[in-house]
């Protein structure tokens, strides 16, 4: 009994540390690779168009709807203190400072991050990542690179976009549903926001797009036995990405909160 | 030309590679063979640096493949067309980018010098104007052919073949060897056949070595594997369901409790 503890937890040691080597060593070379010649632009822009531009609708959806729900719950909790006025100053700063930066990144995990592993998971069963290297092609250059660069660089869009959807949704629902006036929303809202909210928002989707490029690349890249093996990859991917990301997000607002409180 | 000595590999507790070596002449065929899983591919990786070797040193075109830093194993890969199992064909791309991959990538030619090239490839295997299909519209035996020619665009000095003629019907495994004969007498490659097609072994190769238990336990010519008396050679050459591979690999299965 004592005997197979120790071996299940030394096995979860291992698989940890093997975890954790590989995911540095990926990091530092996609980081150095990012700086070497030749730089292929067009694979950067397909990967801007695959994860950005495509998942436009969803991002779009999601966060009108979380508009929605939030000026209805904080609505439901300021009528009673009689402060409605206030609804748009809490949606805009909870939208700008968390729930836009999480919610696109986790939109962002579950959309570009599981794809990337299932389509390198499924280069690595059929020896397509073999046959990169057999023409003297670098894995990491050609496939995590431009995933990379396009992630660390649409995120903090993507969200900027979510930001303005999301306020949106809340200002249908506070002008048309809850009869403040627009004009008053507008200047609560643009009065409630201030530079560093902002900032703080869009700095960390920088590392959220980072995490959702390592873990998805490092998944696909790990992949073994098929078919079920890539399945197993891309479940691992979005939960470690999710599991970081909420983690993440906490490290930076606790930082955020001490640096410019 | 290609020198392989005391390679050893493990996977866990399997080992692979057990001490193999081999040494394959310039512009000869070598056919490998060896029953599924012992790793053949994996010695072919070898040779191309896709997978480093515990112990042991191979040798292509006087370089030490172990040795080489990025740029170096990057030249010596351009050398060194693969044939791939499955193909392995890029399932994002047209037939006509995979055949010209390796060119696209390393070699600034023109645009239609690279069309050309490409196009001279396809129709060297008997696949002519396919260039704008993709690789899932087409049949196994088309796929090897595809992955065969995107080997050849580069002009490779040595060829590697990964089990050619497994999994298409007879006329296509024929036609594959056809190709690899012609090939070899028309370019003067050095070619490396890993298969178990005995068919094909004897048709394509100058020499046959037969791999087992991770080591080179035989080679010869296809005569002299033919009339080889080795009882594993035997069995393994007439497909026989009784002999010392399979009676191993029972008593190996006895002793696990």
């Amino acid at each position: 009994m004592t005997h197979k503890f120790f071996i299940t937890f030394g096995r979860r040691i291992h698989n940890l540390l093997f975890f954790l080597g590989g995911m540095a060593n990926l990091c530092a070379q996609t980081f150095y690779l990012s700086f070497m010649p030749p730089y292929k632009k067009d694979r950067v822009i397909e990967q801007i168009k695959k994860s950005g531009f495509d998942s436009l609708p969803i991002v779009s959806l999601v966060a009108l709807f979380i508009g929605f729900i939030f000026a209805l719950q904080t609505a439901y909790f300021m009528q009673r203190i009689g402060s409605e006025m206030y609804i748009a100053s809490m949606v805009a700063l909870s939208l700008v400072r968390e729930l836009g930066p999480v919610i696109t990144a986790l939109v962002v995990a579950g959309r570009v991050g599981a794809s990337n592993t299932a389509e390198l998971g499924s280069m690595q069963v059929t020896e397509q990542i073999d046959a990169l290297e057999a023409f003297a092609t670098n894995p990491i250059k050609y496939l995590v690179v431009p995933r990379f660069l396009s992630l660390i660089l649409v995120l903090p869009v993507l969200t900027l976009y979510a930001d303005m959807v999301g306020i949106l949704g809340s200002y249908a629902i506070c002008v048309y549903k809850l009869g403040i006036s627009s004009s008053m929303y507008m200047q609560v809202t643009f009065d409630a926001l201030l530079f560093k909210d902002l900032f703080t928002g869009l700095f960390k989707t920088i590392f959220f797009g980072m995490i959702i490029a390592f873990v998805s690349c490092y998944e696909g890249f790990n992949v073994e036995g098929g078919a079920e093996g890539v399945g197993q990859a891309t479940t691992r991917c979005v939960v470690i990405s999710f599991i970081l990301i909420i983690m993440a997000d906490c490290f930076f607002t606790a930082m955020f909160y001490f640096i410019f409180p | 030309m290609i020198e392989i000595a005391n390679l050893y590999k493990s996977f866990g507790e399997h080992k692979v590679l057990d001490g193999l070596s081999l040494n394959i002449d310039k512009g000869t065929t070598c056919v490998i063979i060896g029953r599924s899983g012992c790793g053949k591919s994996v010695l072919l990786k070898h040779i191309m640096g896709i997978m480093k070797a515990e112990k042991g040193k191979i040798v292509v075109s006087d370089k030490e493949v172990g040795k080489l830093n990025e740029k170096e194993m990057n030249a010596l890969r351009m050398k060194i067309g693969y044939v791939f199992q499955g193909g392995a064909l890029f399932d994002s791309m047209t037939v006509g980018e995979n055949v010209g991959f390796g060119l696209i990538e390393h070699d600034h030619i023109s645009h239609h010098e690279l069309l050309e090239r490409i196009e001279e490839c396809l129709c060297l295997v008997g696949l002519c104007g396919i260039m704008n299909l993709m690789p899932s519209e087409l049949s196994g035996g088309m796929k090897k052919r595809v992955s065969l020619a995107r080997a050849l665009c580069i002009r490779p000095e040595i060829i590697l073949y990964d089990e050619p003629t497994t999994g298409v019907d007879p006329i296509t495994a024929d036609s594959i060897n056809d190709l690899i004969v012609n090939l070899h007498d028309k370019l003067k490659v050095t070619s490396i056949v890993v298969t178990h097609d005995m068919k094909s072994a004897y048709k394509v190769a100058d020499k046959i070595a037969m791999m087992y238990q991770g080591k080179i336990i035989a080679q010869g010519s296809s005569e002299e594997i033919q009339h080889s008396e080795h009882p594993v050679v035997h069995q393994f050459i007439n497909g026989l369901a009784q002999g010392p591979i399979t009676e191993t690999l029972e008593a190996g299965a006895k002793l696990i409790p």
